[in-house]
């Protein structure tokens, strides 16, 4: 029961963090398929520092710079996005789609590369951080607390402030919804598109980072991340895109993703006898009903996935 | 005499011709592509082969572009071009399906989950009941279908995004194939059992097209016929009345409405179409046995992806994609070339992958040469309107 939960609140941090980028980029009016490719590059970027601290290093550093280097990665990627959706009004889903398939394809490229140079036999696109990995980690009892929980319900918190009650947020909301209009009273839409692009890219590379150190101590990044990037979007799309609710979306779809893992440790699930794919069905069909039932009434920011061009206020 | 003159002034010229456009701008992505490969090979390994006297990244990326031409026997060639083939039949069935749509106004992403329970009606088909080819051809298609129909149905009758609902059903079809699949499935390994030992009726038929590729054993019926689907959604979409309404409800829904056309059953139909094509993509390649299903696989297939990709660098248009397909399965398969002591398979990966994401820009760079030149146009009319009058 305590791994469950264990396995559920770190499952729910990543797809919370994830979908709250995905959040900020739509309601700056960009759909960001590419999330999956952002959390690829985050991750990419944190399990490079693990692996190349000394093993000594204080876990403040490890956790620290880990997390600045998935930012950095995850925010250079999602400019890929940023550019060619704001600048050259790109098609948003035909450049996510690149996004993640350019994310795992170019860093198994640079994983592979850097274990064949320093070892012509490691043919591998495996990181491995075992010693590092620790710094996340602390023990309460039986509970493996994780520093990531921690960051995550933080970042809740600021992301909803940031949304609703600064002038920033609420002008970025404009900009989703109706950016001739915000740009009219003086707001610069392509500025605030950018910003939330980026925002993605800030908490999508965590989530990435969070994601690979989550239960596993080495990542293969052939795999990408396994398709969790899609399922952080349904997550959004669940929370209908609202951090609080996003928040329980996470939870609930967090639940589902453990359930598989750890189903067989529970009697009444182990007699229900279904097979462990049906728990990894289930966010996705569940999203799916609910989009049926409710799309007509909720709505998705007004302008995402249109770009904006100035000449045609 | 001033009539002809006007004429022949009106003529566009030769590089602004729309096909010609669209061919440079693909020439274009494909060698921002190669390049953009070439530095990364640079950057990983720097050095110069002392036996050749060439860059290693160079050779490199000559062995991704030459893939089958780099085998000096006549034998292995062509058996090996037509492995190439055997993959682009499947890829080129995805970038109809992703095409189709995308001319009636709907993004396909969900080409990948209809793939994959083509892939798993037609292997189920084929290993569990031992069905003859076209059955589980069909089935494949039938699935495919059932599945872009389920995103249509969404996006006419309850307004859901296709995009997203296609990511959805993406997802719960492999989830679904992994499990449907893992019933016949090679108990040794995460493999489906092989089809050629354990099904023989339901391996598509070679056509004798082993006989024009000696030694390889997978080129099948899948090839012609991919190509004769292209030709088909060439020849519905651009020459026919139902091809002309499904466009106009993609350009102007509302319009297509009023105009008497019946917008929502056209978006259910595209959508059911485009998931055909994806479906039938995939019995195209594993009632070959040139792949397995692997019952463990944590993400979806790239094939459909890919198609995408196909899609847009062939400009759009149904017989571009056949090139288009080829091409970017080519540079896969050349990808397996590589030296592997220094660099992997995946590069190709890496170049397909850019080479989609510069596709995204052609649109932008298309319409502001457009613009550039209307502009000349307008001002060299003016000009000799100014003339007339003086």
């Amino acid at each position: 029961m305590i791994l469950l939960i264990q396995y559920m609140l770190i499952f729910a941090s990543v797809l919370l963090l994830v979908a709250l980028g995905g959040c900020f980029s739509e309601h700056s009016g960009v759909i960001n398929i590419g999330l999956e490719g952002i959390m690829v590059f985050g991750a990419l970027g944190g399990a490079l520092v693990m692996r190349y601290l000394p093993d000594g290093t204080a876990a403040v550093w490890v956790i620290l710079l880990s997390v600045l280097a998935a930012v950095a990665f995850g925010m250079l990627f999602s400019l890929l996005l940023g550019v060619a959706a704001i600048n050259f009004k790109a098609d948003q889903t035909l450049v996510g789609t690149a996004m993640n398939l350019l994310g795992t394809a170019a860093a198994t490229v640079i994983v592979k590369a850097i274990n064949t140079a320093e070892n012509p036999d490691n043919v591998s696109a495996t990181i491995q951080y075992v010693q590092a990995k620790k710094a996340f980690l602390v023990n309460i009892g039986d509970f493996e607390f994780n520093w990531f929980m921690a960051l995550a319900f933080v970042l809740l918190l600021i992301s909803y402030v940031l949304l609703y009650k600064t002038r920033f947020g609420l002008r970025l909301q404009a900009c989703g919804e109706h950016p001739q209009a915000a740009d009219s009273v003086g707001i610069n839409v392509y500025k605030m598109r950018y910003a939330g692009v980026l925002i993605s890219g800030v908490l999508g590379g965590i989530g990435g980072l969070v994601y690979i150190t989550a239960g596993v101590s080495e990542w293969k990044f052939e795999n990408g991340v396994a398709g969790f990037g899609f399922l952080a979007l349904a997550v959004m799309i669940f929370g209908q895109w609202k951090p609080l609710r996003i928040a329980l979306a996470a939870l609930l779809f967090g639940l589902f993703r453990s359930l598989s893992n750890v189903y067989m440790g529970f009697d009444l699930l182990q007699q229900l006898n279904l097979p462990g794919t049906v728990y990894n069905m289930l966010p996705y069909i569940i999203s799916l009903v609910v989009l049926a039932l409710t799309s007509k009434r909720v709505h998705a920011p007004k302008a995402e996935g249109i770009p904006y061009d100035k000449g045609s206020r | 005499m001033g009539m002809d003159a006007t004429k022949k002034k009106n003529r566009t010229p030769f590089f602004a011709q729309p096909a010609v456009q669209t061919l440079l701008a693909s020439l274009f992505c494909v060698l921002f592509g190669l390049v953009l490969g070439f530095i990364v090979l640079l950057i990983i390994q720097p050095g110069t082969n002392p036996e050749t006297g060439d860059l290693y990244a160079w050779e490199a990326i000559l062995a991704i572009v030459k893939n089958f031409f780099k085998f000096s026997n006549h034998a292995s060639r062509v058996k090996n071009f037509g492995n190439t083939l055997v993959k682009t039949a499947p890829l080129l069935m995805c970038s109809l399906s992703v095409l189709f749509a995308y001319k009636v106004g709907l993004f396909n992403i969900g080409a990948a989950g209809q793939y994959v329970v083509g892939a798993g009606a037609s292997l189920y088909l084929a290993l569990g009941l031992q069905l003859p080819w076209y059955v589980c051809l069909l089935a494949a298609a039938v699935a495919g279908a059932v599945w872009g129909a389920i995103s249509g149905v969404l996006k006419a009758y309850r307004h859901v995004n296709e995009v997203i609902s296609c990511i959805m059903l993406n997802w719960i079809g492999l989830y679904a194939v992994n499990s449907l699949l893992a019933l016949v499935k090679d108990p040794a390994s995460p493999y489906t059992l092989k089809i050629k030992e354990n099904a023989a009726s339901s391996v598509l038929p070679s056509l004798g097209l082993t006989k024009l590729f000696p030694g390889n054993k997978y080129v099948s019926l899948a090839i012609p016929l991919a190509i004769l689907f292209a030709v088909l959604v060439w020849v519905v979409l651009s020459k026919t009345k139902f091809g002309y309404e499904l466009k106009a409800t993609g350009l102007n829904k509302n319009a297509a409405k009023y105009c008497g056309m019946r917008e929502k059953r056209n978006i259910i139909l595209t959508m059911a179409i485009a998931g055909a094509l994806a479906g039938i993509g995939a019995g195209m390649l594993y009632l070959t046995g040139y792949e397995e299903w692997s019952c463990t696989q944590a993400s979806v297939p790239n094939m459909g992806f890919n198609g995408i990709a196909a899609a847009f660098l062939g400009g759009l248009h149904p017989i571009g994609s056949i090139f288009s397909a080829f091409f970017i399965q080519h540079i896969t398969s050349g990808g397996a070339y590589v030296d592997k002591t220094m660099y992997c398979s995946q590069i190709s990966d890496f170049i397909s992958a850019v080479i989609i994401y510069s596709c995204g820009f052609v649109l932008f760079i298309k319409q502001n040469a457009q613009r550039i030149r209307n502009r000349r146009i307008e001002r060299s009319l003016q000009l000799t309107k100014g003339g007339e009058t003086a």
